[in-house]
């Protein structure tokens, strides 16, 4: 049966599948237009679905280029997006700790707009944007630097929403959060400050050193430009000197370049970390300001330096221009000469220190009387110049005052500077360590004024609890007494109804058990009217029992019944010994049988009708045969009220006694036959008997019923 | 007591028949023996018999009426 369901099902399903009803040929066709139809439909099922997860695919990317929150938000709930997203749109947002110092950017004012706007993540959408814009320009050093001007940007931008009103829980929370952030930044900025330094002290002694090799290189260069102008050294000597001199000289001109280089570097730096000890102070945190004050400190000493070394070779290099500007006029001097020598002699080379052989009489002549001519107007302008020389001393004095006004000037600025910048320096430093010592008084102060505080809140509370107590206390006593005494009612009253309900229930009790007593009484008395009244019915029933020729069963047992069943019943035992004790122990007839046997007997008695105590002989009986053959009398016929003498025939005897029997009275009937004579009551004689038996067992029986249904009335119940 | 009426009848008729053929039977007997088979021995016995039985019947039927006196000697 399964089977055929089966069947009945793949059928019906092909038939559904191949649209119509099909038959069986065309299956395979169907199979195929099935497949083909099923794969349309899953088809554009799997197209529709494949639109839909790439759609939303799409959409997230896009959402999350837009809105790096999201993307953050994606990438932290989705194990594997980041690497989608970073596929897709390039690194995200590299948390801000790590990458801080790796990521390179130029300060940009935008940068620094956006994160006046954010608050949380401000660092890291700004290093995102850095990476975003990345130009591998700009040397790390600033980085940190501004990384940090933005980390203070951002906390002063952080502290600026805090100025709102905000709950508790949150103040505290923010402010656990300010602490830990200015410990962050604290940290931040000291490890900054101290790469700053360290980069700037780095630069500045490569300044410092570049300074000195350019002093160093000035002072040679000079010291070899006096020694090629001063010595009189042999010509090719002279040439390596001069070559010599010139490498110096590029030397110097070099190493002055790479100083300057260098100043201008460290001075750079220097800058950078000033404004980044403005921006360390800008924000305000107590606890960096030793290290704050320490880095201006270290900041001062190095411009100091700077400053002082950069003088040293701008005298060296006073000096040298002194000296080049000696070595200029020498050689000034030389090539003038030289000119008028050449002009002089003209075949002479330049270099005439080294032609000692070469030169003729006449050219030595003519070379002596220029020499002298040269001498004398030499003379001439050293006589013009040391007129003028007092001049030009005081010229150059002046001008000397003056620069040296100038210098001095400068050098006062600079001094004031240095010891403003000292002056402010111990001034904060001062500041710093009264602000520590007051701020520790103001904490001790405080802090006693919070213990007085306490100790004054805790006897308040002492007292306060005290006063509570005792208030509490009487109200608890006072209740207490209320709820006693309303207690101590109610349990009366409980009381009190309780005896009422106790003394209620005893009475009631007494009454149902007297009731109960009477009413036992009474079922007793019930129950042996019952059983009399059973018994007296079992006696009845035994009656009953008479089959239609034989007595009933003796009603001994019966009657020994009721005589235990009412022993204390006076009445019913007389009753119950008044039956005849044939009906004991024989049983007696019933009525139907005797009324059976009653026409056996009245056919008898009629035989032996005429025979009575003086005739009978047989010939009597021969005529009483005769008599009882011919004579015709009625069967029944109603006896009267009153018998009258012809009514004591036989014949009408037996048929008013049949009638009587037949009608059910055998008392009359028994009456009647009782007024037999002769034979015919000696006949009748044993049926007589029988129905005086009979008649009066009935008699008694049905007193005793009586008796014992007036009994049974008598009672409250019978069960 | 209805029975006995029966029983009586019984008995006498039983008792009649006994006698009779007694009678008849010594009738015979003596008519044989004595007198030469004549037949009234046989009549008259079987008369002796059939009167014995009916008195013996009667007898029986009035015996419940009968009344016995007693003789009481005066002293």
């Amino acid at each position: 049966m399964l089977r055929v369901c089966l069947k009945g099902a793949n059928s019906a399903a092909r038939k559904c599948l191949c649209g119509n009803g099909a038959p069986l040929h065309p299956l395979q066709q169907c199979r195929s237009y099935t497949s083909g139809g099923s794969g349309s439909s899953a088809g554009k099922i799997v197209a529709a679905s494949v639109l839909t997860v790439g759609g939303g695919v799409g959409g997230t990317i896009l959402y999350a280029n837009w809105d790096p929150k999201f993307r953050a938000n994606v990438e932290k709930s989705i194990p594997y997006s980041d690497q989608v997203f970073g596929l897709a749109l390039g690194p995200g947002a590299p948390p801000p700790v790590i990458n801080k110092p790796r990521k390179v950017e130029p300060v940009q004012i935008s940068s620094m707009s956006e994160v006046w706007k954010d608050s949380k993540q401000p660092k890291a959408k700004e290093v995102e944007k850095k990476a975003k814009q990345t130009d591998s320009e700009g040397p790390p050093a600033p980085a940190p630097q501004e990384t940090l001007e933005a980390a203070a940007k951002c906390t002063e931008c952080e502290h600026d929403p805090t100025m709102k009103e905000r709950p508790e829980g949150e103040v505290a929370a923010r402010l656990a959060e300010q602490d830990k952030a200015e410990q962050d930044l604290l940290t931040s900025l000291s490890s900054n400050l101290e790469d700053a330094l360290g980069s700037t002290a780095k630069v500045t002694l490569q300044a410092i050193g570049a300074q000195e090799a350019a002093l160093q290189a000035i002072a040679q260069h000079t010291r070899q430009l006096r020694e090629a102008m001063e010595a009189e050294a042999p010509p090719d000597k002279k040439s390596t000197q001069w070559r010599v001199l010139e490498d110096a000289l590029s030397e110097r001109s070099r190493s002055v370049d790479e100083a300057g280089a260098a100043v201008l570097k460290a001075k750079a730096e220097l800058d950078k970390l000033r404004g980044v000890i403005d921006g360390a102070k800008h924000l305000k945190i107590a606890a960096a300001r030793p290290s704050i004050l320490a880095a201006e400190e270290n900041l001062h000493s190095m411009v100091v330096d700077l400053d002082s070394v950069v003088t040293r070779v701008q005298t060296a290099q006073s000096e040298a221009k002194i000296v080049s500007q000696y070595s200029e006029l020498v050689n000034e001097a030389k090539a003038q000469f030289q000119k008028e020598l050449n002009s002089i002699t003209p075949e002479i080379q330049a270099n005439w220190k080294g032609l000692t052989g070469k030169l003729t009489q006449d050219d030595l002549n003519s070379l002596i009387a220029h020499a002298h001519r040269r001498i004398d107007q030499l003379n001439r302008e050293l006589a013009e110049q040391r007129v003028r020389e007092q001049i030009h001393i005081d010229s150059s004095l002046e001008q000397q005052k003056l620069e040296d006004k100038k210098a001095l000037e400068v050098a006062v600025s600079t001094a004031l500077e240095h010891n403003r910048e000292q002056m402010r320096l111990e001034q904060e430093k001062k500041v710093e360590e009264t602000r520590e010592v007051m701020e520790a008084e103001m904490r001790t102060q405080l802090r006693r004024q919070a213990a007085a505080h306490t100790d004054h809140l805790r006897d308040v509370l002492k007292v306060q609890e005290q006063e509570l107590r005792a208030e509490a206390e009487e109200i608890l006593n006072s209740s207490l007494m209320e709820k006693e005494t309303e207690y101590r009612r109610l349990t009366q009253d409980q009381l009190d109804s309780f005896t009422l309900d106790m003394n209620a229930a005893y009475a009631r009790l007494k009454g149902m058990e007297e009731a109960i007593d009477s009413h036992v009484i009474a079922e007793e008395e019930a129950r042996k009217a019952h059983q009399l009244w059973l018994s007296v019915e079992a006696l009845n029933y035994t009656l009953k029992t008479a089959a239609l020729n034989d007595p009933t069963e003796p009603l001994e047992g019966a009657v020994q019944a009721i005589k235990e069943s009412c022993a204390e019943d006076e009445f019913a035992q007389a009753l119950a010994t008044a039956l005849p004790s044939e009906s004991l122990s024989r049983g007696v007839y019933s009525e139907a049988s005797l009324r059976a046997r009653f026409y056996a007997i009245r056919q008898l008695a009629r035989r032996v009708a005429l025979i009575d105590e003086t005739r009978n002989s047989l010939y009597q009986y021969f005529l009483s045969y005769l008599q009882a053959t011919l004579l015709f009398e009625k069967a029944q016929e109603a006896p009267p009220a009153k018998l009258s003498a012809e009514d004591l025939d036989t014949f009408k005897l037996l048929s008013y006694a049949a009638y009587s029997l037949e009608h059910g009275d055998l008392e009359l009937a028994a009456k009647l036959v009782n007024q037999l004579k002769g034979e015919s009551r000696r006949v009748a004689q044993d049926w007589l008997k029988e129905a005086r038996l009979t008649l009066e067992t009935k008699q008694v029986v049905s007193l005793l019923s009586a008796y014992a249904n007036a009994v049974g009335l008598g009672t409250t119940m019978a069960p | 007591m209805a029975d006995e009426q029966g029983r009586k009848w019984d008995r006498c008729l039983a008792d009649s028949a006994v006698k009779l053929a007694t009678g008849l039977g010594v009738g015979i007997v003596f008519s044989v023996l004595f007198f030469k088979r004549r037949t009234w021995p046989v009549v008259f016995g079987s008369g002796v018999g059939l009167g014995m039985g009916y008195s013996n019947c009667q007898q029986d039927f009035r015996s419940p009426y009968l009344l016995h006196g007693h003789m009481v000697k005066e002293q």
